[in-house]
């Protein structure tokens, strides 16, 4: 009886302070950014970061949790921001008094409401069933968008003034640090109330249905009412990442609701990690960054985003999240330092491998993109000519060379990966 | 009294043919009792008709005298049946903890609830603690279910079956592919939660039926050719006929 106490009691009453301790840090983090990329462009940044982070947690309730592929879950993300931009509109109007920075709260309900309409048929099954109505809605929402110009605004979509609300303490939001604030205050409490829910008997009935929903039958739970209420929930948090977004843009427009947001928080969710909570936070972060800077150097970004998601699907389905947990008992057993020699050996021959696909990809589209006649383009800082026979070796070399010694390297990598994961030699001593 | 499981001329089809062709069974509360018969013979279909899988071609199951027939599987878990398969069938990325938990969620009366969360629901969890201890797997209960061993699986299997305190608990090949240790463990297992319960069980290892069952149904081409206790099934002239005549064909 004793030992049945002992192993109940570290899941029943862990230390209250180490299960805070992340939480903690995660607050400081908030607090503490906009001191150090005080930049607009930092902040613009990290505010498109926060609201991708809410949204891509909230398609993970649905993918990572509950095992449902949806392609449209950008419908219940651009709801919420008509809905948002729309209630703006009324406070501005003086139609109604209500907190300008509670304003994601009506984004959200509306994103539950539809939630509780569209999961009412679409969650009666898991797979392919569910996918195809999932995408069939978001095409519906889409099109209609175009329709409903009352609503939806049109082509050029529905603009409010955040600033227009009552003072709170005497901000308005009228600056962009003000809304940062805003959106990390919604963060935190989402990802938290997102965390809470997935400890819940619904979101632990999420992940049993998720790997196998006959059994979960067979223990009481109706596989379609526990996908329900992870849907109804998933929509709702994701209404409040649109009205975060129509809080922050003052301006939301189809492209909203359409299959791209829809398929751009599939990809940060899967290249984060859809096996892990903090995963799809990593791939929000990761796309964010991608896109703000990255689209600054080349126009192509899009095209490195899917090479990304593509080889992430194929080489690392745990994602990036999946990466790193991949080398904690490496860690664990400080046996990391094994490691970083032979992935330097590899790394830099495939760095340069990458280099040249990369330099490859960017002379293409400057030969099919530039004015007529110019051949002249730069690089990272590197002058050189699209059409010489120069550069083209020199890619080729890049590639063939880099790819050749990251082939040759990938022996020493593996057997150092075995080493660095080896039991510790006193279990084995044990065990013999 | 009423019978815990009362069968009455079920049949199942699949297109044009029938598998189960009009058995008849009754099974009374806290009985033990064996389905028994060669391969192919439709035990397994059975379970499935009783346990709500399949939906039922004629006939009905009424289970403590309510007819569950063609309810779904997670209304008739509600009414007190609960069983386990053939093949294992657990949440393989979750840790057995959570897994035997979730056997027990709904009958602690959690239903889809999202403002409980788990880790703190004390009675819960030593409950599921309990029965990872029934099932001697203490040791195991942090690591994934699906790298368990295939007897730990097994075990597994039937505690999250039993976990909810169901009163008819229904065992599909419960020491299938086990090793006589194994086997032995499994059936000590088997007896100490159907302690007071009723008990059926399909089971192709007859050490196994003749030391647990109360009696023996004999299942041939879907249909029950005898029902009896083991002493008179095990010389049961008709049964032996049907049965290793059976058998040796294969």
């Amino acid at each position: 009886m004793s030992e049945i106490t002992k192993t109940a009691s570290p899941v029943a009453s862990r230390p209250l302070l180490k299960t805070l301790t992340p939480w903690i840090g995660f607050l400081i983090l908030l607090l503490a950014l906009p001191n150090i990329f005080s930049s607009n462009v930092g902040l613009y940044t990290m505010n498109l970061m926060g609201i991708f982070i809410i949204f891509a947690l909230s398609y993970n309730m649905l993918l990572g949790q509950g095992g449902m592929l949806s392609f449209g879950h950008a419908v219940y993300f651009g709801l919420g921001g008509f809905m948002s931009v729309h209630f703006m509109n009324y406070i501005e109007d003086g139609d109604f008094t209500f907190p300008m920075y509670l304003i994601p709260i009506f984004g959200g309900l509306i994103g539950l409401v539809f939630g509780i309409i569209i999961g009412s048929f679409s969650t009666r099954r898991a797979g392919t069933v569910f996918a195809m109505i999932s995408l069939g809605v978001g095409e519906l929402m889409a099109a209609s968008s175009l329709i409903f110009v009352a609503f939806f605004g049109g082509e050029e979509g529905v603009s409010g003034d955040r600033t227009t609300g009552p003072e709170l303490m005497g901000i308005n939001f009228g600056q962009d640090i003000h809304i940062y604030y805003l959106i990390a205050g919604w963060v935190f409490v989402t990802v938290a109330l997102m965390y809470l829910f997935s400890r819940t008997p619904a979101g632990r009935m999420a992940n049993a249905v998720r790997d196998n929903a006959e059994r979960a039958e067979f223990v009481g739970y109706s596989q379609r009412k526990v996908r329900f209420v992870s849907f109804c929930a998933s929509g709702f948090f994701a209404g409040i990442a649109g009205g975060l977004f129509a809080l922050n843009f003052e301006i939301v427009t189809e492209e909203n609701l359409n299959a791209l947001t829809s398929g751009t928080v599939l990809l940060m969710a899967y290249i984060g990690g859809v096996g892990f909570f903090i995963g799809p936070i990593v791939g929000a972060v990761v796309f964010t960054l991608l896109q703000s800077i990255l689209s600054n150097y080349t126009d192509i970004w899009q095209l490195y985003v899917g090479i990304l998601f593509v080889l992430t699907v194929m080489y690392v389905p745990q994602g990036l999240t999946g990466i790193i947990v991949m080398h904690t008992a490496a860690w664990r057993m400080r046996r990391i330092g094994l490691l970083v020699l032979p992935y330097l050996r590899a790394g830099i021959p495939a760095l340069a491998m990458l280099t040249g696909i990369a330099t490859f990809l960017e002379t293409i589209h400057h030969m099919r993109s530039s004015v007529e006649g110019e051949t002249a383009m730069s690089l990272m800082g590197v002058d050189f000519d699209s059409h010489g026979i120069v550069t083209w070796i020199v890619i080729l070399a890049l590639v063939v060379v880099g790819g050749y010694l990251t082939r040759s390297q990938l022996p020493q990598l593996r057997d150092a990966w075995e080493m660095a994961n080896k039991p510790p030699a006193k279990a084995e001593g044990a065990g013999s | 009294m009423t019978a815990a499981i009362e069968l009455t001329d079920l049949r199942k089809s699949f297109g044009p043919t029938e598998i189960i062709r009009g058995v008849n069974l009754t099974i009374e509360k806290g009985e033990r009792h064996a389905i028994i018969g060669p391969n192919g013979a439709g035990k397994s279909t059975l379970f499935h008709l009783i346990s709500g899988r399949y939906n039922v071609s004629g006939g009905s199951v009424k289970l403590h005298g309510e007819n569950i027939s063609n309810l779904p599987p997670y209304e008739i878990y509600r009414k007190g049946l609960s069983r386990s398969f053939q093949v294992t069938n657990i949440f393989p990325n979750m840790s057995v903890f959570e897994n035997v938990r979730c056997g027990l969620m709904w009958v602690k009366d959690y239903k889809y609830s999202f403002w409980h969360l788990v880790d703190r629901q004390r009675e819960l969890n030593e409950r599921t603690a309990e029965v990872i201890e029934e099932i001697g797997l203490t040791s195991r209960q942090h690591i994934p279910a699906g790298v368990l061993t295939y007897a730990e699986q097994r075990a597994l299997e039937i505690g999250i079956s039993a976990a909810g305190g169901a009163d008819a608990i229904m065992l599909d090949e419960p020491t299938a592919g086990m090793s006589h240790s194994e086997t032995d463990q499994a059936i000590e297992l088997i007896r100490k939660i159907t302690d007071g319960k009723t008990l059926v069980m399909v089971e192709h290892d007859m050490g196994v039926v003749f030391d647990l069952a109360d009696r023996i149904s004999v299942l041939v081409y879907g249909e029950i050719i005898a029902t009896d206790t083991p002493e008179n099934i095990r010389n049961s002239k008709a049964v032996q006929e049907a049965y290793l005549g059976a058998e040796a064909e294969e």
